[in-house]
């Protein structure tokens, strides 16, 4: 299987274009635009990480190491698709239009965080694994019945596709033809296991064969497969042809969460040697130095202003009013129940005697 | 519009459920059927007969066998637009779709403080007594009651099935709409023709007496009816209330009829550990604790699994136990 699905790469370790025949869409402006979300989600993610450390937000899920992944794949969407993203997305979330600020408050217990900016098609972030695989299955089926061109993006992790939901989300979607790309990041370990402990399958990508779908394998870490092979998912989507199974092959440097501690189950001297060898923003720079579009100044400046919209973003999620107890109370039906208004009553009423 | 004469029809408690999607199916272009053999077959019970045909294979799904596959593709139908109304066969294979309602369907509203919701009614035939093979008898409600985010029903008769059906179609958050399957060919009711709705949340009072509240719902009802009938022989009166919907459950009606009784017998064929009962004891212990003259009695199915149909005539509750419960309460 390994030689039937083989990882497939447009540009390789050095910068180096494997793919002639994109060579003539890959404007200077595309490669920028690739490199400034990189480093955009990038310093987000450290700084997630930094403010977790220190008790600033919750538990938080690293992406790093994904960014060509999930850069490359978000903006392969048009502004009228879905996304459904799990914990580990919001990289692919922020890059699609997703607000930092509330991007920060869902990772520091708030419910205002699962919440899109208006009119944005993204989904909370799919906690459980593979459980939104099903829900992509059938939000683009919608599409499709309401006769639009939209189409959905789900992403999931290795670890998903050992899940009934992921066969069941898949299968719906191949014999209903919903118009959905099944995006898979495979970093190698779900938490502390690693691929091989996970199936006994080589790839991922050859599980599309029993759906009868198109699967793709491709270097995760290389943006230009990473994107072109997600368009031409989506374009076969919106033509009716129903879901493509894209594996890209990927790695995370960090933790599962920064409640875990990597060291326990692998040797990160491996995710250090990638860093010289696999990183995906060092790519694109190989990429810009030999094609000289590679202006230091150009990227001091994106990366001061990525760091400045976070630190905006940061502010701002600091400043958000406190939770406020009755929101509890609110969501759970449009009309709270007897017993949700009782409760919510009850429990506001202890506040104000005994605050 | 005084004037109007509403035409019935004398229906079974399965036509009635038809009735009710046929009609929400003529009216709203977003209500979708998915399900496993609900297309040419018209459902194991034939509960969507005809539907497929009239409304086509867009509108009434036959899904892959995969009930966690399709409740949550119709959650993300629901999100996007459609008001999906889902057949799980029978309610004992819901619970591969356990996740999907519990960490999806319930919650998308509070996660999202309102901006996705979920539009959805999930129906299942529940229940024992008609002999069907194992794990096709679960009475198992309460999973969904204590459930936030999810309302459940459950109608016992006719009427009260289409009405109930249309409410839940156009409620605007997740309903588990039961089904006894032991009542979908016993009853006839005369049953409207077009659109009505029963209010979910309201019980119904089905037989007004002041000695013993008689408490049941679904496929007990005939059963606590039997009971309050040999009851009634003997100058004892029964109040029976049909509760109709088992979350939120009508508190006042409950309060009411109990505060004037002072007795009450709780009916329900599901386990008695956990089971809804226990809410209904708890909503007396709040609001008549005062006015009780002897201890609540459940009568219920044992804290076994649903025997083999061997078994089932001892595994449910009979008119029998029910009039022994209520010599309890009278004795006490």
């Amino acid at each position: 299987m390994i030689k039937q699905f083989p990882i497939q790469q447009f540009l390789d370790e050095n910068g180096k274009i494997l793919n002639k025949d994109i060579r003539s869409q890959i404007t200077t402006e595309l490669v920028k635009n690739f490199y400034q979300h990189c480093v955009r989600i990038r310093t987000f993610d450290r700084k997630a990480i930094s403010l977790q450390r220190q008790g600033r937000i919750g538990t938080y899920a690293p992406f790093e190491g994904q960014e060509a992944a999930q850069v490359g794949s978000a903006l392969a969407l048009q502004q009228d698709d879905w996304l459904f993203p799990t914990y580990r997305d919001h990289g692919a979330a922020m890059t699609f239009g997703h607000s930092l600020r509330n991007i920060l408050l869902f990772w520091n217990g708030r419910n205002e965080g699962c919440i899109p900016p208006e009119g944005k098609k993204i989904f909370p972030p799919a906690i459980p694994i593979a459980t939104q695989i099903p829900h992509a299955a059938g939000a683009a089926y919608a599409e499709k019945r309401k006769g639009t061109k939209n189409a959905a993006i789900v992403y999931f992790g290795d670890g998903a596709t050992s899940e009934g939901d992921f066969h069941e989300g898949i299968n719906f979607a191949s014999v209903m033809k919903a118009p959905v790309v099944l995006f898979n990041q495979n970093n190698g370990y779900a938490i502390s296991v690693p691929i091989n402990k996970q199936m006994s399958s080589q790839t991922i990508a050859q599980k599309a064969l029993a759906y009868d779908i198109p699967g793709v394998r491709i270097d995760g870490n290389d943006i230009f497969v990473v994107y072109f092979e997600t368009l031409k998912a989506l374009e076969r989507a919106r033509q009716g042809q129903g879901p493509t199974l894209i594996e890209a092959v990927t790695w995370r440097y960090g933790a599962h969460t920064t409640a875990d501690d990597p060291s326990k189950y692998r040797d990160q001297t491996e995710s250090q040697q990638r860093r010289h060898t696999m990183d995906p923003l060092l790519r694109i720079e190989h990429f810009m130095k030999n094609e000289g579009m590679y202006d230091e100044h150009w990227i001091n400046e994106i990366e001061e202003a990525a760091q400045a919209e976070i630190d905006l973003a940061v502010q701002e999620m600091e400043e958000f009013p406190v939770a406020n107890p009755a929101d509890i109370f609110d969501h759970v039906f449009a009309e709270p129940t007897w017993g949700i208004q009782k409760q919510k009553e009850e429990y506001l009423r202890l506040l104000e005697v005994n605050p | 519009m005084m004037n109007t004469v509403i035409q019935t029809k004398t229906l079974t408690l399965v036509q009635a459920i038809n009735e009710a999607m046929d009609t929400m199916l003529k009216e709203n272009e977003q209500v979708i059927l998915l399900g496993e053999d609900i297309g040419k077959n018209g459902g194991v019970f034939r509960a969507t007969d005809g539907l497929q045909e009239k409304y086509g294979e867009d509108r009434v799904l036959d899904t892959p066998l995969s009930e966690a596959g399709f409740v949550g593709a119709a959650i993300g139908m629901a999100v996007n637009g459609f008001r999906p109304v889902v057949e799980i066969q029978f309610l004992g294979f819901i619970y591969p779709a356990y996740e999907q309602i519990m960490t999806h369907a319930s919650r998308l509203r509070m996660r999202t403080m309102g901006y996705y919701t979920v539009p959805m009614v999930i129906r299942a035939p529940y229940g024992a007594g008609v002999r069907a093979p194992e794990i096709h008898c679960d009475s198992t409600e309460a999973i969904f009651t204590h459930m936030p985010g999810i309302k459940v029903v459950c109608p016992s008769n006719p009427y009260d099935a289409k009405g109930l059906l249309i409410a839940a179609i156009e409620d605007p958050d997740p309903v588990l709409f039961l089904e006894p399957m032991r009542s979908y060919r016993s009853v006839r009711d005369e049953v409207p023709d077009g659109k009505y709705i029963v209010e979910i949340g309201k019980g119904n009072r089905l037989i007004e007496g002041e000695d013993v509240t008689l408490i049941s719902w679904g496929a007990m009802v005939p059963v606590a009816l039997k009971a309050a009938e040999q009851m009634k022989v003997r100058g004892i009166h029964c109040d029976v209330l049909d509760l109709r919907t088992l979350y939120p459950l009508d508190h006042e009606l409950i309060a009411e009829s109990v505060q004037k009784t002072g007795r009450t017998v709780i009916v329900h064929e599901a386990h008695a550990t956990g089971g809804v009962g226990n809410d209904i004891v708890s909503i007396i212990n709040d609001t008549s604790f005062l006015f009780q003259k002897a201890p609540v009695e459940r009568v219920t199915g044992f804290d076994t699994p649903v025997p083999y149909f061997g078994f089932e005539d001892h595994y449910l509750p009979t008119p029998k136990r029910v009039v022994h419960a209520i010599e309890k309460v009278m004795k006490y």
